[in-house]
């Protein structure tokens, strides 16, 4: 009774109204919706015993599963990099022709619904879509393996690369590689150390975002993975597939993994990407 | 020289990866027509699934505009033990995979759930039911109205909201006359996010759904179950119709801007 008191007449600094009410609402809101169903994810493995989680984490065909998803995310977000940059410097300081349709469409992953983005990817890239068509001319097949999902989670990562790395590009004052170059830098020199530079904790933030979303991602990847087994099955889709067969406590035991993977690679981004902005602190 | 290879750069690959698939969608709805497409429309599922998506995502943009309000106001104009912790919890959903989001509501309200038995001795049912998706729609679209109005209100400061508590008002008059009108851009902004994803929310609900047609399949739901089925016409169809919404919810943000901008040509 008095801890709660000290509470509420610690928040008195401000002395507007409604503390009381907002706070016990969004206690009682944030309960229901965020505490209770995660702490079903950390006490549903253990509900077996130890031996039961122990035995849920070494199945072989979920190992298969999770390496599927944490390496394609991974190659999908490094392969943004690249193309992330371009778009981001094409925005931010190419004066790029139609730049206000451009900025819009590069948000279109994200406003796209994730089950059309999946069944619209499975047939551009499909054998006899439009652009699987031309790639299977060259003999390389995009749908139904790994390619494909590397393809699908490029797409919905991408916005995340280009918003993260374009405000950092636009607030990059130009006179610094005016100045490289009347020093004598070469124009890689110039991009290596004050352009690049800069924008590498923008590139990490952009990586790590994407990566962590591609983890997680679902519906645009389902259809165009092919989804077999220790091939191309994702671990989103191994919760389900374990859902179905009710094998709850194996379904939770790989988001429980998920979920960890998840968090831990946004608090790693966090802690880089503050070590990295001291670094480049203009002095 | 470099800016032209640039520009061309882009725009090839704004036109390949950005603008192919939803052209796709649009010419594989309209494949056969366009009464054809619109046929596939009037199928009793179909629109059953129209109808369920809609009614969910207003439940879910309501229920979380009202608690997006409340969360942004305690945790923008207090400081109080924990603060920075609900915040983190607030946003969490933001970095969880959309089937572990539907599968949380399983362990809770499933037949092995913890407290699913229980509810359904006494005849209520939420998993593989309306209620679940609800469940799981609320879930993924907590942190979006948060999200977006909260910055606003920091820069809105207390100033104003004292100065009306001093002359006299109480805490709904400070919130709907001083507080709300500030972030009014902002709060529609949410608001939009939130119904975008509401509409287009797939994993989650495909989890707790259980995907009866005509009773639990959402839109997504539907183009899924269609696709699967080979019925490309009336899947792209559905499709087309669900991104139209989503992304003219996510457009309609910048809609103050425009308003903004006819009226100062006019002025």
């Amino acid at each position: 009774m008095t801890l709660s008191r000290l509470a509420f007449f610690r928040a008195g600094g401000s002395a507007l109204p409604g503390y009381r009410l907002s706070l016990t609402l969004t206690l009682a809101w944030t309960g229901f919706f965020i505490i209770l169903p995660l702490s079903t994810l950390l006490v549903y493995p253990w509900q077996g015993g130890p031996a039961a989680m122990l035995s849920a984490l070494h199945d072989s065909r979920m190992l298969a599963a999770l390496w599927t998803s944490f390496s394609c995310a991974g190659i999908a977000a490094a392969c943004n990099i690249p193309f992330g940059f371009l778009l981001a410097w094409a925005l931010a300081r190419g004066h790029l022709p139609g730049h206000r349709l451009a900025d819009a469409l590069i948000d279109l992953p994200l406003a796209l619904p994730t089950a059309v983005s999946g069944i619209t990817l499975a047939t551009l890239y499909g054998p006899q879509g439009w652009l699987g068509a031309v790639l299977a001319e060259f003999g390389i097949s995009v749908s139904y393996n790994k390619a494909g999902i590397v393809l699908a989670l490029m797409f919905v990562g991408l916005p995340f690369v280009v918003r993260a790395v374009e405000p950092v590009l636009r607030n990059l004052p130009q006179e610094l590689e005016e100045a490289a170059h009347l020093l004598g830098a070469r124009p890689w020199q110039v991009f290596i150390r004050v352009i690049a530079a800069p924008v590498l904790p923008a590139l990490i933030t952009g990586f790590g975002l994407a990566f962590a979303r591609g983890i997680g991602e679902y519906g645009s990847v389902i259809f165009i993975a092919g989804n077999q087994p220790f091939k191309s099955e994702i671990a989103p889709l191994l919760i389900v597939v374990r859902l179905q067969e009710f094998d709850y406590p194996g379904a939770t035991a790989i988001a429980l993994v998920l979920l960890c993977v998840s968090l831990l690679s946004l608090a790693l981004i966090g802690g880089v990407r503050r070590r990295f902005a001291l670094w480049s602190e203009p002095a | 020289m470099t800016r032209y290879l640039v520009w061309g750069a882009s725009w090839l690959f704004i036109l390949l990866v950005l603008v192919t698939p939803p052209a796709m969608v649009l010419t594989e709805a309209l494949k056969d027509g366009l009464g054809a497409s619109l046929a596939t429309l009037s199928d009793p599922d179909a629109q059953s699934a129209i109808w369920l998506t809609l009614r969910v995502s207003v439940v879910a943009v309501v229920l979380n505009t009202i608690f997006g309000i409340l969360a942004a106001w305690v945790l923008v104009k207090f400081r109080f033990p924990g603060r920075q912790f609900l915040q983190i919890l607030v946003e969490l959903p933001l970095s969880i995979s959309p089937v572990v989001s539907g599968l949380v509501w399983l362990l809770l309200f499933g037949a092995q759930g913890w407290f699913g038995p229980t509810l359904e001795r006494w005849n209520i049912h939420i998993a593989f039911a309306v209620p679940g998706i609800i469940l799981a729609t609320l879930f993924v679209t907590l942190p979006y109205v948060v999200r977006t109005v909260m910055p606003v209100m920091e820069v809105q400061g207390r100033d104003a909201e004292e100065a009306a508590v001093l002359a006299g008002a109480g805490f709904w008059q400070v919130l709907w006359h001083v507080t709300l009108p500030g972030v009014r851009g902002a709060l529609l902004s949410g608001v939009l996010l939130t119904t975008a994803r509401a509409l287009g929310e797939f994993g989650a609900v495909s989890v707790v759904s259980g995907h009866i047609p005509g009773e639990t399949e959402t839109m997504p739901l539907h183009i899924e179950n269609l696709y699967n089925g080979y019925q490309s016409v009336a899947a792209f169809t559905m499709a087309a119709l669900l991104a139209f919404m989503a992304m003219s919810a996510v457009l309609l943000r910048s809609a103050p801007d425009w308003i903004a901008r006819l009226q100062e040509k006019k002025a």
